[in-house]
Order: C-alpha cells, then sequence, then structure tokens
C-alpha cells in the first residue's frame, strides 16, 4: 500500500517535471531572443530538475541515496540561478538589449554607454514617429 | 518508470543540442551548455536508478560542481580574454572598445 502510494507521486512528480522539461527545451529553441530563452533555461532549471530530483528522492527512500540528491538538489538550485544571473549580466555587459525595448531606461547606470543612450533614444523616437506617421 | 524518464531526458539533451550549435551569439550557447550539463546530471542519476547502480549520484554531484565552475570560466575567458589572476589592465579592459565609442 505504502509502495503503491510512493510510486503514484513518483510518477506524478516525474511527469510533471518531463513536462517542464520538455516545455522548457522547446522554449530554447523556439523563442525570439536570448533574453527570452533565459526564461525557457531557467523553467529548466528550477521546475524540471528540482521535480525529478524530488522523484528520484522518493524511489530513494530513507538511504544514503537520498542524502546525496538533496545534496544535489541544494547544489543545482545555488548554482544555477548564479549561473544565469552570470550569462545575463555578460551579455548585458557586452551592449545586447532585449528585442522590442522602446525605452531604454535600464542602460542609464552605464557611464560608457551614455553617448549610445542618445542615440538609441532618438532611434526608437524616429521609429515611433514613423509608426504614428 | 526511469526508463521513461531517461527517454525523456535524453529527447530534451537532443533539442538542446539544436540551440547549442545554431546560437546566434555566444551567450546563447553558454545558457545552453549550462542548461544542458544540468540535464546531463539529471540522466547520470536516472541511468544509475535504471541499472540499479545508483552510485552514479556521486559522479552526478562532481558533474553539477564542475559544470557551473566551467561556466563561469567561459564567461570570465570571454570578458578578459585569460583565465588567471586579475589582469593589469583591468581598467581599460572595461572600458567600451573604441569602435563603440565611435558610433
Amino acid at each position: 500500500m505504502l509502495t503503491l502510494i510512493v510510486d503514484i507521486l513518483t510518477w506524478a512528480c516525474f511527469i510533471v517535471g518531463g513536462f517542464f522539461l520538455f516545455i522548457g527545451s522547446l522554449g530554447m529553441v523556439r523563442l525570439v531572443d536570448f533574453w527570452a530563452r533565459l526564461h525557457a533555461a531557467s523553467i529548466i532549471d528550477s521546475a524540471g530538475i528540482g521535480l525529478i530530483l524530488v522523484g528520484m528522492m522518493l524511489q530513494g527512500g530513507f538511504t544514503l541515496i537520498t542524502a546525496k540528491l538533496a545534496l544535489i538538489v541544494l547544489f543545482l538550485f545555488i548554482t544555477g540561478p548564479t549561473a544565469s544571473h552570470a550569462v545575463a549580466n555578460a551579455a548585458f555587459m557586452s551592449g545586447s538589449r532585449p528585442h522590442d525595448l522602446v525605452e531604454d531606461v535600464t542602460s542609464e547606470g552605464d557611464k560608457p554607454n551614455a553617448k549610445d543612450d542618445t542615440k538609441s533614444d532618438s532611434k526608437t523616437k524616429e521609429s515611433t514617429g514613423s509608426k504614428t506617421s | 518508470m526511469f526508463a521513461f524518464i531517461s527517454l525523456l531526458i535524453f529527447i530534451c539533451m537532443a533539442v538542446l543540442m539544436v540551440r547549442l550549435f545554431a546560437g546566434p551569439t555566444l551567450y546563447d550557447r553558454v545558457l545552453a551548455l549550462n542548461t544542458f550539463g544540468s540535464c546531463t546530471v539529471l540522466l547520470i542519476g536516472a541511468v544509475g536508478f535504471l541499472f540499479g547502480r545508483p552510485d552514479f549520484l556521486d559522479i552526478a554531484l562532481l558533474y553539477a560542481l564542475i559544470n557551473f565552475v566551467g561556466t563561469i570560466a567561459v564567461l570570465k575567458f570571454f570578458r578578459y580574454r585569460r583565465l588567471g589572476d586579475a589582469p593589469e589592465d583591468a581598467e581599460a579592459i572595461m572600458a567600451p572598445p573604441p569602435e563603440e565609442q565611435k558610433q
């Protein structure tokens, strides 16, 4: 009886986690922008991997295997968002900006890009003006 | 059960490989590589359960840590163009390159 309940919970964790994994990997291919693909990668890193590892912990029982799986979950939950943040920060510092960012408020803190700010502002004004006209 | 999840992880890794090879920028590739490494950790654990040898989890734990260090190392290399200690001309590197100022 108990094994049946544990098996059902494991199947639920695997199916939901596999769903998130599949949606995330599909989004990595289909989404248009680097900044949009960041969301898909974060879904795989947190939801998919967390749920599948919880399902494995349910199958492991109260053994050393579960302790090792808990360590993997702990390290992945620390390092995954840190790595995503590092990639996003490196892309931001390299000058990449989101696809449809009309008003570039995010680059006000960048002193070296002060000249580029005015240029991008004039560009966005031109584009909006052409849209309205 | 573990055969099902291993197959699903394998399919997702194959789909991620598309972005890994076709990414237009460097950062797309680094992001796909980081996610690919996380999926590898899952696959090592699932295959260990599938073949009845959960000792593979030690390798998965090691792989998770090395994957993070590798991602940070790749990003650091492409920003500073070296991997050792902090460069002595860090101020010059942090400033934008001259062709950006001309634009």
